[in-house]
């Protein structure tokens, strides 16, 4: 039936839209063909001929009338009337440059920040992962439910995923990878060495993923094996960066940590590989069993790998997380180490990928969210403000048989114009902030996905029809209500009508003030926590302080001698450069991050219970390198030179470790054992405590000669007079000099190596203090257009007030308090409001309550402030009134 | 089927399409003819402005129960003939139910109350 509707409708439709003209002229002659009818019938009945024509006539009807409502069933009338009231609301709000032009722009920044934050929540958290079938494929970590370690997800040991690959083959298929790899790529045509993030994988983990090569092929099972010949798969960045997008570059040779390699595929550009630990920076990827040493490969106790997971069909990822859990328990009662961990628990590849920026992307939503209600209660304030200026028209219109709906629809064309161009410029704006975005986090997980699609698109048009709606709609029924007559009667001493408008405005504010009250809270805490990021002291002077690291490929390094003369001499010719005043090495720098642990025992204290130990923070260092990065030696000595090699089994452990471990007690002259080799070394001294993360308290440590315990790579550290960032370049040669192939990596200053590790927190902070300050502004601009209004509405009666001889600071401080009172109950919402929604976002602060009682009076303090100083200018302006002038007015 | 956006279907005007539908069902016929045939059948109780006729024509051309087609008039006049389409027959079966159903019901409360 709908169908045969259409069948029938559809041409008559299309014609009455393109043959308009014949239809008219059809109607017409249907109307003269019946007149004259109906005159040769009067003729006929004895009428005179003017009698005949006229009584035809009369009978026919108002002709243009019926002509009308003919036309008005040929229902594109609607279309047309858009058209014209499109027409009226382009020329109104073309008279009002300065209105249109400050709302589009309120409506621009809301929208325009909304549309870039839904873009990037949804390419990064909602998008699927480019692998096929992504839903189905998970992680797998390792839990230590003891709390141990303040995080539940760890990585896992080789050991382990072995047993539980085989023995859930049933339920999912599992591939090992570990994505924190390196190497030093060298060699080949000249090209400058570097050092290039890597991953190892099993040769199943392409396969599994979905994901083929572009060119060449996979790993398979030969290349995954110990004694195969080396190969590697390179992203198709690389292969364009560093072999200029060689065609013939599979099956080509590439030097690794000085061991050639046989390129054998190039990944797709769409490949990227992010999890929770990293890895979307990986450029190379080698088969596991071929790279790991076969120690690592078998044991339980060391966690470098990441379990990925295909689920089969019809297996939940809490089925396989159960049977993976249940068979962790197993292991960890045949290896009772403490090292050894007692369950497993998963999430979807594309939660890992994720879940750290889930929370603060969220609330940067909510803010946005704000500043966009905030932005459209601007709007629809200025278009009551609007509306009541033109209350006369709106009464004559209505007065000439305007229709209600046709009125309203007028002031929704508006709005809709208004939050459409904003919407136009809104999305420029978001084009430049996500241009913006994806150049200043490239750290950021799934970066790469960011991008405006249809989905964002359909999104912008519902955000645009929302805010025409909502701004619209707050303003039509705001005037005009009901009585034509009133409206055409009200002047300006008559100023009842607009007083309602006025209270409505208010409502409005309040609304939007408790809205800023939260933004303002939320960026205060967010900003307390940043400060409290930045200011805590990371152990050591962050100023000229430059830091290099590099990895001596084993191949070329086979002896510790000759790690040792490169260490000698890459340390003497740093510390002879002039501008250096010290240099020293370390395995890894304070903030560079976790670089490894062990569990010890103390040979002198009772021995603990088998399995348990104490758990120190390793780092390698050479005698130098305290006094080079300003730890205080707090009591003892530094290594001496000759401390090396065979000799390097002396120690020094922080002071946190000294409290610690002994607590009362010297423990210099003690020996530590790790617990499970049993090597012995003495502890020479203490020293202060260091932050491997910023965000971190530190942990105990333990130093130990770099020259020695096994150490292939470090950082240097140059501590310069001034200007550190000078010092990279001549430091860069010396290296260069010592072994042409060997690339540096992490060339920074220690200031920009802790900034770095801070840049979620300052990214947060600063972007929701923006959107604060914005919300701020409006809610100014807000208060400051109600009262002028409200003046603008009252001169007469205030001139008549002045003239009565009222006190002129009365009445300021009558205005201010009206000005005032939207604000201030815009605050008493507003502080319970964020006093709860702070609580969302605890997780991430730092060191910072939710329920800051300084953040919270300084916002309170600050809202006031600026709310006093918006409503002074009217109210001045009222109390200085002229009362002649302000009379005259009329 | 309700008549949707025409009047009330008991006032005179509001009846017009129905009273069209009927005239129809006999013969297709242009617009004075159907005017004409309704002031006569009804012995001119129902002088509705004849006017009317072509917008409300134009309504039931656009719901598909009539269609119109450009012809020559018995007197040799090029006019538009409107004729029943079997969605128009229908229509005019469902009307006269219920109209019946009304009148009826209507008839019974005037004369028992």
């Amino acid at each position: 039936m709908r169908v045969e509707h259409w069948i029938y409708t559809i041409p008559l439709r299309l014609r009455a839209l393109f043959h308009r003209n014949r239809l008219d002229s059809e109607l017409d002659e249907e109307f003269r063909d019946h007149v004259e009818r109906q005159i040769e019938f009067n003729l006929a009945a004895g009428m005179s001929a003017e009698e005949a024509r006229l009584a035809a006539l009369r009978k026919l009807g108002n002709a243009p009338l019926l002509r009308d409502q003919t036309r008005a069933t040929w229902n594109w009338n609607g279309l047309e009337q858009f058209m014209h009231d499109l027409h009226i609301g382009i020329r109104t709000l073309s008279r009002t440059p300065g209105f249109t032009l400050i709302a589009v722009l309120v409506m621009a920044l809301g929208i325009g920040a909304n549309v870039a934050l839904f873009t990037v929540v949804r390419s990064v958290l909602l998008k699927p992962l480019p692998y096929s079938d992504p839903g189905r494929l998970v992680v797998i970590y390792e839990a230590d439910l003891h709390g141990q370690h303040p995080a539940p997800w760890l990585p896992v040991d080789a050991g382990s995923f072995w047993e539980w690959q085989q023995s859930t083959q049933s339920l999912a298929q599992m591939a090992l990878v570990s994505p924190f790899q390196g190497y030093n790529v060298s060699g080949e045509g000249g090209k400058l060495p570097e050092v290039v993030e890597a991953a190892w994988c099993t040769d199943n983990f392409f396969p599994l993923l979905g994901v083929r090569p572009m060119m060449g092929r996979s790993f398979t099972q030969n290349d995954d094996k110990p004694g195969a010949p080396a190969t590697a798969m390179i992203t198709a960045n690389f292969w364009r960066r560093r072999f200029a997008s060689d065609p013939a570059i599979v099956g080509k040779a590439m030097w690794l940590d000085a061991k050639p390699y046989t390129i054998i595929g190039v990944l797709p550009s769409t490949f990227v590989y992010s999890g929770a630990f990293g890895g979307a920076a990986d450029q190379i990827w080698t088969p596991v069993r071929h790279e790991a040493p076969a120690s690592l490969l078998h044991t339980y106790g060391d966690h470098e790998f990441l379990a990925v997971a295909r689920l089969a069909p019809g297996v939940s990822l809490a089925t396989l997380a159960a049977r993976v859990d249940a068979l962790q328990k197993q292991i960890k009662l045949a290896h009772p180490e403490p090292a050894v961990h007692p369950g497993a628990i998963g999430r979807t590849m594309l939660d890992d990928a994720v879940h750290n920026y889930k929370t603060p992307l969220f609330a940067l939503l909510g803010a946005t969210g704000c500043v966009l209600l905030i932005a459209c209660m601007n709007v629809a304030g200025l278009l009551v403000a609007r509306a009541a200026s033109r209350s006369k028209e709106f009464a004559i219109r209505a007065a000439l048989g305007g229709g209600r709906m046709r009125l309203i629809r007028g002031r929704l064309i508006e709005s809709l114009l208004l939050s459409a161009a904003g919407a136009a410029l809104g999305v420029l704006l978001a084009w430049a902030a996500l241009e913006w975005l994806i150049h200043a986090r490239p750290d950021m997980n799934r970066v790469e996905a960011i991008g405006f699609d249809g989905v964002a698109a359909a999104f912008t048009l519902t955000v645009i029809v929302l805010c025409a709606l909502f701004s619209g709609i707050v303003a039509a029924f705001s005037s005009g209500r009901g009585n034509v007559l009133a409206g055409l009667q009200e002047n300006s001493r008559a100023h009842s009508g607009g007083r309602s408008r006025a209270l409505l405005r208010r409502l409005l504010l309040t609304a939007e003030v408790g809205l800023t009250v939260v933004l303002l809270v939320g960026a205060g805490l967010l900003l307390k926590s940043f400060q409290h990021l930045r200011s805590s002291d990371i152990g050591v002077p962050v100023d000229n302080a430059l830091t290099l690291r590099f990895g001596l490929p084993g191949a070329r390094y086979k002896q510790d001698e000759q790690k040792f003369a490169f260490f000698d001499q890459l340390l003497a010719q740093v510390r002879a450069l002039p501008g250096v005043s010290s240099a020293g090495l370390v395995s890894a720098a304070p903030g560079e991050g976790w670089n490894g642990d062990d569990l010890m025992s103390i040979v002198e204290h009772p021995p603990l219970p088998k399995g348990q130990g104490l758990d120190f923070m390793l780092r390698g260092a050479d005698p130098g390198y305290f006094s080079a990065i300003g730890l205080p030696i707090l009591k003892g000595r530094t290594f001496n030179e000759d401390e090396r090699g065979k000799r390097a089994n002396v120690v020094l452990i922080s002071r946190g470790a000294a409290e610690q471990f002994f607590p009362g007690e010297d423990p210099i002259g003690k020996h530590l054992k790790t617990i499970d080799e049993g090597g012995v070394w003495t502890i020479i001294g203490v020293v202060g405590d260091v932050r491997w993360n910023v965000a971190k308290s530190p942990n105990p440590t333990l130093y130990w000669p770099i020259y020695g315990n096994g150490y292939s790579f470090g950082t240097i550290v140059v501590r310069t007079s001034h200007d550190a960032d000078s010092m990279a370049v001549p430091v860069q040669k010396i290296v260069a000099q010592l072994d042409p192939d060997l690339p540096v990596s992490n060339v920074m200053t220690l200031r920009e190596a802790i900034g770095k590790s801070t840049i979620d927190s300052e990214f947060d902070s600063v972007l929701v203090l923006a959107f604060a300050i914005i919300a701020l502004v409006l809610a100014a601009v807000g208060l400051y257009g109600v009262l002028a209004y409200l003046v603008a509405q009252r001169l007469v009666e205030l001139g008549i007030r002045l003239a009565l001889g009222a006190q002129r600071s009365v009445l300021l401080s009558q205005l201010l308090l009206d000005g005032l009172k939207p604000a201030m109950a815009g605050l008493l919402i507003g502080l319970p409001a964020s006093a709860a929604v702070v609580r969302l976002i605890r997780s991430m602060l730092y060191e910072t309550e939710p329920l800051d009682p300084v953040v919270f009076g300084a916002v309170a303090g600050l809202l006031l402030f600026v709310a006093f100083a918006a409503c002074l200018a009217p109210a001045w302006y009222a109390s200085r009134l002229d009362p002649m002038r302000a009379l005259r007015t009329e | 089927m309700p008549m949707g956006d025409m009047p009330n279907s008991l006032s005179p005007a509001g009846a017009l399409p129905l009273l069209i539908l009927r005239v129809l069902h006999s013969e297709p016929l242009h617009g004075y003819a159907i005017a004409q045939r309704i002031h006569v059948l009804s012995s001119d109780v129902l002088a509705v402005e004849e006017g009317l006729l072509y917008p409300t024509l134009q309504k039931m051309l656009l719901k598909g129960w009539v269609e119109a087609k450009w012809g020559i008039s018995e007197t040799n006049r090029k006019v538009r003939f409107y004729r029943l389409t079997p969605k128009g027959k229908v229509q005019l079966e469902q009307e006269l139910a219920s109209y019946g159903r009304i009148t009826h019901a209507i008839q019974e409360v005037l004369r028992t109350a």
